[in-house]
């Protein structure tokens, strides 16, 4: 990273834990925009959390470290979470997860090499009745089957270079009518 | 095939704002009074009466309080307040300004799970709506000095922060782990301000019983579990999706209204709570028999019953936060035990010792999560001795 880059992003964390009430509440808030906009929270950005709160660096790495959706390793560009409990079971997640890995030839917790995808478990996604559900990043698909895996993928791949992202797309599932 | 029926539900029948229109008319005490006349107790699963902990908070002295909406559903089968959040979203915001009202709040946090994300562009909109119709905001509703507002906080994917020591903590930018309580949080709650945390549920049955009365509520359900609840199906069943029932309903006409009287078992209450064997199937769901958050699982006759428990003591293997021994470790001991089993290694003394591991996690936790993060195994070697023992190996 640029040193100009570096003090943008400094500059950004100190004015967005201004605008999170400038106290130690603001931690996850900042380090969840972080995550969102750079896929995981460098070494950098915890100590100028640090920095700003007025609390050790390791302070910071204990909670980042704590939350499954919270990295702090850099991660692909798209995190595929498919959701491992009962219910999901029951609806074939187990074969999901195989053609899953068979279709991005890694298996669960990898990253592909291109740094595209990479490939994790997630605790009850909370579409029980809807299974087997995944998330790709914060975008949800349900009643997914080994062979609409690959459209999932396709899906990811179109986005690449184009300034779309996927959350803009519509949506699958049950939703909200204005949230579409 | 999945059969929520939205226009059906109590909750379509109450009109957004009309609740909290009659409740401000209403002293504080009065608002309380009247959730205790209807008997509201927590629909997050653990059943703590909501007047009282409304009670606590106004009576605590303190300039600055909260209200925090745990909307954190993290139980494995659970998916009603996912429901809610997308259909009746109003209905919880009311629930909370009133909320408010009672204990004297002028701030609300809606702690949205970091699995939810994709509901949070929808609910910031609503809020900004509501401010402008002067539902949140500065005298609200033109009801002089009544200040409320609330923000959206995110999880970021950790089962344990449901739990509300461990939610705060987390608010207050701390890693989810639970405090020992005393003290509450309606004493000493977010930033050591008093707080009421309540179930998205809670909070949306709030303005119903405002505006159906107390005496509606009451006289549904069984003595000490009034009205009705949510619940969410899923697994061997017709019928998925999200229901409403009389609270006290038993398992057995359950599975009727879903198409799952075939089960041989069911799990209430999620990954905390129990396995129902299919004898049982005439009890109660409520908090005197068979408490749960709404997490209904139908395991239909040809499931394994140790997968079932492997399922979810893997849950709680991974969700464990680890600040407690007897829970970061036991559980990992009772999914080797489970392991042995499936591989047709363990003794009925090994068994046992197991079993009164599990039953000093339930004691020695401090938190909600360890206590019950051994029920699902329990009952399950309680009630399927026959299936689980003496496996040839395929």
């Amino acid at each position: 990273m640029l040193i100009s880059e570096r003090e943008q992003l400094r500059a950004n964390i100190e004015r967005r834990v201004i605008d999170f009430g400038n106290n130690r509440s603001a931690l996850i808030p900042v380090i969840q925009e972080v995550q969102q906009k750079y896929g995981h929270v460098s070494e950098y950005v915890m100590q100028v959390l640090a920095d700003v709160l007025h609390i050790h660096p390791v302070e910071v790495y204990g909670v980042a470290s704590f939350y499954s959706f919270i990295g702090h390793k850099p991660k692909g560009r798209f995190i595929i979470r498919l959701c491992r409990t009962l219910p999901c079971e029951m609806k074939g997640k187990e074969r999901v997860a195989r053609q899953l890995e068979n279709d991005l030839g890694i298996h669960f917790g990898e990253t592909t090499d291109d740094g595209n995808f990479t490939l994790e478990w997630a605790n009850c996604l909370g579409m029980c009745d809807q299974g087997p559900a995944l998330l790709v990043n914060e975008r949800i698909y349900t009643q997914v089957t080994p062979q609409s895996v690959h459209d999932i993928l396709e899906e990811c791949r179109e986005v690449f270079g184009v300034h779309t992202t996927l959350q803009e797309k519509e949506m699958s599932c049950e939703l909200p009518t204005s949230a579409k | 095939m999945r059969t929520s029926d939205v226009s059906k539900m109590t909750f379509s029948s109450v009109e957004p704002g009309a609740g909290l229109r009659q409740a401000l008319k209403m002293a504080s005490e009065e608002i309380i009074d009247l959730i205790a006349e209807s008997g509201l107790k927590g629909r997050g699963g653990a059943g703590f009466p909501t007047d009282i902990k409304w009670k606590l908070a106004a009576d605590s002295d303190d300039e600055l309080k909260y209200v925090v909406c745990n909307a954190d559903e993290g139980e494995p089968g659970t998916f009603k307040d996912r429901f809610i959040l997308s259909h009746f979203a109003d209905l919880i915001f009311d629930g909370m300004t009133i909320g408010a009202r009672a204990i004297g709040a002028t701030k609300g946090i809606i702690y949205l799970r970091g699995e939810y994300t994709y509901l949070r562009a929808f609910l910031t909109d609503l809020i900004a709506q509501r401010r402008a119709g002067n539902l949140l905001g500065k005298n609200i509703l033109k009801t002089e000095g009544f200040n409320f507002d609330i923000e959206i906080r995110m999880g970021a994917g950790a089962y344990v922060c449901g739990e509300e020591t461990a939610l705060i903590e987390s608010l207050e930018g701390q890693r989810g782990e639970p405090r020992n309580r005393p003290p509450f949080p309606v004493n000493t709650g977010f930033m050591g301000h008093p707080t009421i945390v309540n179930n998205v549920e809670t909070f949306t049955w709030v303005p119903c019983i405002v505006t159906k009365g107390a005496p509606w509520f009451h006289d549904i359900g069984t003595e000490k579990s009034t009205g009705l609840k949510l619940f969410s199906v899923s697994g061997d069943c017709g019928k998925h999706g999200v229901f409403e029932f009389p609270m006290g309903i038993t398992l057995k006409e359950l599975l009727e209204e879903v198409d799952g009287s075939h089960a041989k078992a069911v799990q209430a209450g999620g990954a905390s709570g129990r396995c129902i064997p299919a004898a049982e199937f005439d009890r109660n769901i409520c908090f005197e028999d068979i408490p749960t958050g709404g997490s209904i699982i139908v395991i239909g006759p040809d499931r394994d019953m140790l997968n079932v428990a492997e399922n979810f003591m893997e849950f709680f293997v991974d969700e464990s936060c680890g600040q407690c021994t007897p829970c970061r470790e036991g559980n990992a001991k009772l999914l080797e035990g489970i392991h042995l089993l499936q591989n047709g290694r363990c003794s009925m003394q090994y068994l046992r010792e197991l079993h009164s591991l599990g039953e000093s996690i339930q004691l020695t936790s401090k938190c909600g999560l360890g206590q019950s993060s051994p029920n699902a195994f329990l009952s399950i070697i309680d009630n399927f001795k026959d299936e689980i023992m003496g496996r040839i190996q395929p």
